[in-house]
């Protein structure tokens, strides 16, 4: 059952704090906050948190999701000023609340991926790819729970869309979060394999809300 | 950060530990400020941060409204590598800025083994690594920490050595800089002012001469030098600076807990032992302040753990009294304490079943050597009884193993001593078949064997080392006598204690094998994977010198040692007389005993040693 949910943001600096340290992060923040919360059993007691989809390193996101159980009566209202002072720069807790729909049923997460091209967009790459994700399969190697891979992610894409700026391509997608996982990466790797005349110098990823498979926004 | 930087992060292990950002990481406005100060650790950011010293100082400097201390760490080689291919300069993880921006550069040095990583830190920020290369104020190099207490082979390469504690004394440079840099001095005449102030070393000063044999004819000081430096201490440790707000590492250290110091110095004089002598006199801090202290810096941090540091724990006054203290504040929150440097003479099992309330650790003893003779000869004061004693209680509580802590190649140590050791854990194996509680899951006897590495500012300092190839022997005697499979032997690799015994006792010459090995790719020698002996043998060889000449010569008492111009407050006739005594096995009592007049008590102005 979950007891408590909050929401939180991980940007700037904090984009590189590996899923495993940000647990340990939020454990100590709620210690320094003065927060009670529930504690795990066993040889090496510490604050109860669980994150949901766990993101990788080096991704944005405004939308994340921590479950935890208050042993506290502070009102929850106050929860993120507290968490806030005692977090570091770039993880930013936005609401707390009662209960949640359970992990299970967050299915799709909006991202915006940014592509950035040195040499300047080559001509005509949103049109490109506006084709090559337009195709009814689009099967890439990719790593799966028995290694790498052949899989089709064309299924796990909900949405795409491309904006040609100077120097950069914003992709706007919605992918499926879970059964079949589509990430972020796999959208670039897909680029690479398939049309790497198009392939960016670097590209970087923003996650933007997570929704259920009603497209509600997941709470 | 730049762009570079954000393309680089994504490609490399562990990129956390390259940001900054972290909780309580302080910020300042470079433009506010009069002195920028680098404090660079020669090692990855897991080891740098869990160094207490570095976080007594960073706290301390950055208290001071006209100086900016940040933090510089070593990158591992994947991010060197990355750096170096984006032409990315070291740079400091609150501000980003190039090292190469700050006035002072200060490293901490705590192993000879990273003397290669300041070369490397410094050649990836771009600044000469020679001191005569650097001109004017800008980018001084400085350093501290226990190798500087000989920090000759680094004197090419060092403009300014802070000897001791630093919490009085690198206010006082920072301060002097900050004026010097007002009334635009140069680079000497800075130097040769610092020189003034108690506790600084500044090489360049020095002349060192040698004779034909390749022993030191004659140390001389010129200008503001003193004969010798003495170090300087923290009289009152009640009133001394720690950090009770300190960063918390957003990504996992080495010592990822909080850390709060006892007491300073030891009372008891192993004569091995370079903390024990260096780190003289003994200065406790008070039950009260230690308590208020811990719950301070565990709100703080958030941290569910927290260890007391000191040479010898067991040998605090009210070590009884404060952790019952801690455990009131800690049982309640989930937060476990522990001790290590128990001895085995003054061991309570009492005290360590109530440690073990929220979370249950290990049990190690380090005997140091395997029989009575060769212990009384270290003056290490603990007795085969002391230890099966405290095996025997330790075991009836339900501990089903032990760790035991051994060094090979001590002044005097002859086969038996070595077979002593296996002895011994045989011994401890018998104790736990007679005394334990729990026999179901059988018992594990850890036995690990160091190389001894003779230090300087010991009574050992003019010891030769063991050659590699005996102390591999010694090894294969001790494999060969520990077969029981309750019994698992560890031993540490001659290769990187012979290169400490040459650098820790060497002199200025060395500094060109230094860059030498540098040039020829040595960095991170302190890491296994990265080590490579061949290397530095082939380093010493194209620089013409034998690094034998430092590691296994014997040398005598009118020889003048490279670190002749450094003292720790220990007569070097006290550290003469208790080398005799070790040659006839003869203990010293400790300081609580009776007072042994070694000198260091003459470094306290208004309290007395022990107080």
């Amino acid at each position: 059952m979950i007891e408590q949910r909050l929401r939180f943001s991980k940007t700037g600096r904090a984009i590189y704090i590996s899923h495993l340290d940000l647990m340990r992060t939020f454990q100590r923040a709620f210690m320094r906050a003065g927060i009670k919360v529930k504690h795990t059993e066993g040889y090496n007691p510490h604050a109860y948190v669980s994150v949901a989809l766990p993101l990788s390193v080096g991704v944005s996101s405004h939308c994340e999701i921590l479950d935890f159980g208050l042993r506290d009566d502070i009102p929850l209202e106050q929860l993120p000023e507290l968490m806030n002072k005692a977090l570091p720069e770039g993880i930013t807790v936005t609401s707390a609340y009662n209960g949640g729909q359970k992990v299970g049923k967050l299915k799709y997460v909006k991202c915006e991926i940014t592509m950035e091209y040195d040499n300047g967009v080559p001509a005509g790459t949103s049109a490109a790819l506006d084709e090559l994700f337009a195709a009814n399969e689009l099967v890439i190697e990719k790593k799966t729970k028995k290694g790498m891979g052949m899989s089709d992610i064309k299924e796990g894409i909900k949405r795409i869309s491309f904006e040609e700026h100077s120097g950069f391509v914003t992709v706007s997608c919605v992918l499926s979060a879970q059964n079949p996982a589509v990430s972020p990466d796999n959208i670039v790797s897909a680029i690479k394999q398939k049309a790497p005349e198009y392939a960016p110098d670097f590209a970087s990823a923003l996650r933007i809300e997570t929704f259920d498979e009603n497209m509600e926004i997941f709470r | 950060m730049t762009d570079k930087l954000k393309r680089i992060l994504p490609l490399v292990q562990k990129p956390a530990r390259y940001t900054g950002g972290e909780y309580n990481q302080i910020v300042k406005n470079k433009d506010e400020v009069d002195v920028r100060f680098a404090f660079c650790f020669p090692d990855t950011y897991e080891i740098g941060m869990s160094n207490l010293g570095m976080r007594i100082l960073y706290g301390l400097l950055n208290e001071l409204p006209n100086v900016w201390c940040e933090r510089v760490f070593a990158p591992w080689i994947d991010m060197e590598q990355q750096m170096r291919d984006n032409d990315i300069p070291l740079y400091a993880l609150e501000s980003g800025d190039p090292v190469k921006d700050f006035d002072i550069i200060a490293f901490s040095i705590g192993y000879e083994m990273a003397y290669t990583n300041i070369l490397n830190m410094l050649d990836l920020a771009g600044i000469p690594l020679h001191a005569s290369d650097r001109h004017g104020l800008k980018n001084m190099v400085m350093a501290g920490g226990t190798c500087t207490y000989n920090a000759e082979p680094l004197a090419d390469f060092i403009d300014l050595v802070f000897l001791g504690e630093g919490e009085e004394l690198d206010v006082e440079v920072c301060q002097l800089y900050a004026e010097a840099k007002k009334a635009g001095l140069s680079k000497e005449q800075f130097l040769i002012e610092a020189a003034k102030i108690e506790g600084v070393y500044v090489p360049s000063l020095y002349d060192v001469s040698y004779n034909d044999d390749g022993t030191i004819k004659a140390i001389t000081p010129r200008e503001t030098a003193k004969m010798p430096c003495v170090k300087r201490i923290i009289e009152d440790m009640d009133k001394a600076y720690f950090p009770t707000k300190t960063i918390v590492p957003s990504t996992e250290i080495v010592h990822d807990r909080t850390t709060l110091e006892v007491f300073r110095g030891c009372i008891r004089g192993c004569r091995f032992c370079q903390a024990g002598y260096a780190y003289r006199p003994v200065r406790s801090k008070s039950k009260d302040v230690l308590v208020k202290q811990a719950t301070e810096a565990l709100s703080d941090s958030g941290y569910q753990e927290i260890t007391l540091s000191s040479l010898s724990t067991s040998d605090y006054r009210h070590l009884e009294p404060l952790c019952d203290d801690l455990l009131d504040f800690c049982i309640p929150r989930s937060t476990s304490l522990s001790l290590p440097s128990l001895r085995a003479d003054n061991f309570s099992m009492e005290l360590m079943k109530r440690l073990q309330k929220v979370r249950k650790s290990g049990l190690t003893f380090a005997p140091e050597a395997g029989t009575q003779r060769l212990r009384d000869a270290i003056n290490k004061n603990v007795t085969e009884e002391d230890l099966l004693t405290s095996c025997a209680t330790a075991f009836s509580g339900g501990w089903n193993g032990v760790k035991l802590y051994f060094m090979i190649g001590l002044p005097t140590e002859t086969d038996e001593d070595v077979l002593g050791i296996a002895d011994l854990a045989y011994k401890v194996l018998a104790t736990w078949k007679r005394t334990a509680s729990v026999k179901n899951r059988g018992v594990t006897i850890t036995v690990s064997t160091s190389c001894f590495v003779p230090k300087p500012h010991t009574p050992f300092q003019w010891e030769a080392q063991n050659t590699m190839d005996e102390f591999k022997r010694k090894q294969q005697l001790l494999k060969d006598a520990m077969k029981a499979k309750a019994i698992n032997y560890n031993w540490h690799d001659p290769d990187t204690s012979y290169l400490e015994a040459v650098f820790a006792r060497g002199d200025r010459r060395l500094g060109a094998v230094i860059e030498q090995a540098w040039r020829d790719g040595a960095k991170m020698d302190g890491w296994g994977d990265c080590f490579s002996l061949e290397r530095w043998l082939g380093a010493f060889e194209k620089c013409g010198i034998d690094p034998d000449f430092y590691a296994l010569r014997e040398r005598s008492r009118d020889e003048i040692l490279p670190w002749s111009m450094v003292s720790v407050g220990v007569d070097t006739d006290y550290m003469w007389s208790e080398r005799e005594q070790a040659y006839k096995s003869v203990i010293t009592p400790d300081c609580r005993v009776q007072c042994m007049g070694c000198g260091a008590n003459c470094l306290l102005k208004e309290k007395n040693c022990d107080d």
